[in-house]
């Protein structure tokens, strides 16, 4: 039986939770551990943390966020940002993280995949794909199932081709694709289909899709016609736009199975 | 004090902070004379067969584990802890695993996505089972596997769900006990087992 897992994205930078989050009566909103919580009670089935503090001197603030989640919220965590050794991925494994999401450095360094699935298992490792798709000269896109990599948090242009990417991360050892549509992201328009469908048809490992939900049904589409295995989002959950149980019932209702 | 043996792989720490939070007294150790007393013994683990074998056997633990366990020390392997009670696995071919548990441990089928990383049901065969207190067929549980043991007896099992056969997903061999999922990962229903388990090394 596949059950497809709703998992909230929190970006802490710092050790605090950025993008202002209005949902629930927290006292303190911006503690990551408080907010995993709530979403725990809400019925999350994985959460993740993404680290997004700049100064490499504070990086370390991450791992007591993780520890105290780890040590209250007992579903799966996966942390990302700032992850470019295999003695990085112990300490925030260490620490209770279950997953490493690991982005610009896998592209940086690909044999850092395989190191890391080859000291804690391929199932600590995701690889994010930040995937864009190309345009051409007058600002159209060229090729609807082509799309390129970004990195630096979508900043730079890589060339890379995503769909080859993707099987080389699945190759090189990853247990698991995070994949972020750029173009859709902030939209509201929901996932980007033909990308999802795309790197599912290629790679056998779960994939999570990224970027641009708005509403119960585009939770719905990603699942059925995206054939993801995971549905993130980031906004909609925070801001209450719509909450995780909803987003469950909806798909329970439209015979997607989830955890209830 | 329960002993949740540190055979230096990755993420053994979740076990631990679950026990922890249920105010259970126990460590993560690889001291011998804590494990020779412990009231009960846990294996975690995430990783290949072939290589979590090699740790446990460079640990030098295991005479002291097989020991405990022949002693009716109650014991719960987890996830790989779990796989390498049986005899050998499919994953790491020539490998001899603990063999307490008759059987091997095979690939799960083609057709399915692999690894199974999701949260999945449970059918509970033996509603009786002192690991189940409080936990009903259906309860969610979250796997993280890419092989499942076949134990030769199939008396011993108690749980299974479904993906794409049926997977065998906890067994009881008298003292020893053993998870595919992980209870340290599955919310409310996770630390009820874990809790379960407690109590009945006391």
């Amino acid at each position: 039986m596949r059950t497809i897992r709703i998992i909230p994205c929190l970006d802490v930078d710092e050790g605090r939770v950025v993008k202002g989050v209005r949902f629930l009566d927290l006292v303190d909103a911006g503690d990551p551990s408080k907010l995993a919580r709530a979403y725990d009670e809400e019925g999350a089935d994985e959460l993740v943390f993404l680290d997004i503090t700049a100064s490499s001197g504070n990086r370390e603030i991450i791992l007591d966020v993780v520890e105290r989640t780890a040590s209250q919220v007992f579903i799966p965590l996966t942390v990302g940002g700032g992850i470019r050794t295999v003695e990085d991925a112990r300490k925030i494994l260490r620490n209770g993280a279950d997953k490493v999401a690991i982005n610009s450095q896998a592209v940086a360094r690909p044999a850092l995949i395989s190191e890391i699935a080859g000291e804690f298992g391929s199932q600590c490792v995701v690889v994010a794909i930040d995937a864009k798709h190309v345009l051409n000269g007058s600002g159209d896109i060229s090729d609807q199932n082509s799309w390129e990599v970004y990195v630096k948090g979508g900043r730079v242009p890589t060339a890379i081709d995503v769909l080859k990417w993707a099987t080389e991360c699945q190759e090189r050892g990853a247990g698991e694709l995070l994949i972020t549509s750029m173009d859709r992201d902030g939209t509201k328009a929901g996932y980007d289909i033909d990308l999802m469908r795309e790197i599912s048809s290629l790679v056998t490992v779960p994939i999570i899709a990224s970027g641009g939900v708005g509403e119960p049904e585009d939770f719905l589409i990603g699942a059925r016609e995206g054939k993801a295995d995971g549905l993130l989002a980031a906004s909609v959950f925070h801001f209450g736009e719509c909450s995780i149980s909803q987003v469950k019932k909806y798909l329970l209702d439209n015979e997607i199975m989830v955890r209830l | 004090m329960l002993a949740v043996i540190d055979y230096k792989i990755g993420n053994l720490q979740s076990a631990q902070k679950a026990f922890e939070f249920l105010g259970a007294k126990s460590c993560l150790t690889s001291d011998i004379q804590v494990i020779e007393r412990a009231s009960g013994i846990v294996l975690p683990g995430v990783g290949a067969f072939g290589k979590c074998m090699d740790s446990l056997e460079q640990s030098g633990l295991i005479p002291h584990i097989l020991k405990q366990i022949a002693r009716g020390v109650p014991f719960l392997g987890i996830c790989i802890g779990f796989q390498l009670l049986f005899e050998s696995s499919e994953e790491s071919p020539g490998k001899a695993g603990l063999g307490v548990i008759d059987g091997k441990v095979v690939k799960l089928p083609a057709g399915e996505k692999c690894p199974q990383m999701q949260w999945n049901r449970l059918s509970v065969l033996d509603p009786t089972n002192r690991l189940f207190t409080g936990i009903d067929t259906g309860s969610w549980m979250y796997f993280v596997h890419s092989y499942f043991p076949k134990p030769t007896k199939q008396e011993c099992v108690i749980a299974t769900c479904d993906y794409g056969t049926t997977v065998v997903s906890a067994v009881d061999c008298n003292n020893v006990f053993g998870v595919q999922f992980h209870p340290e990962k599955s919310g409310q229903n996770g630390l009820r087992l874990l809790s379960n388990f407690v109590d009945l090394c006391e």
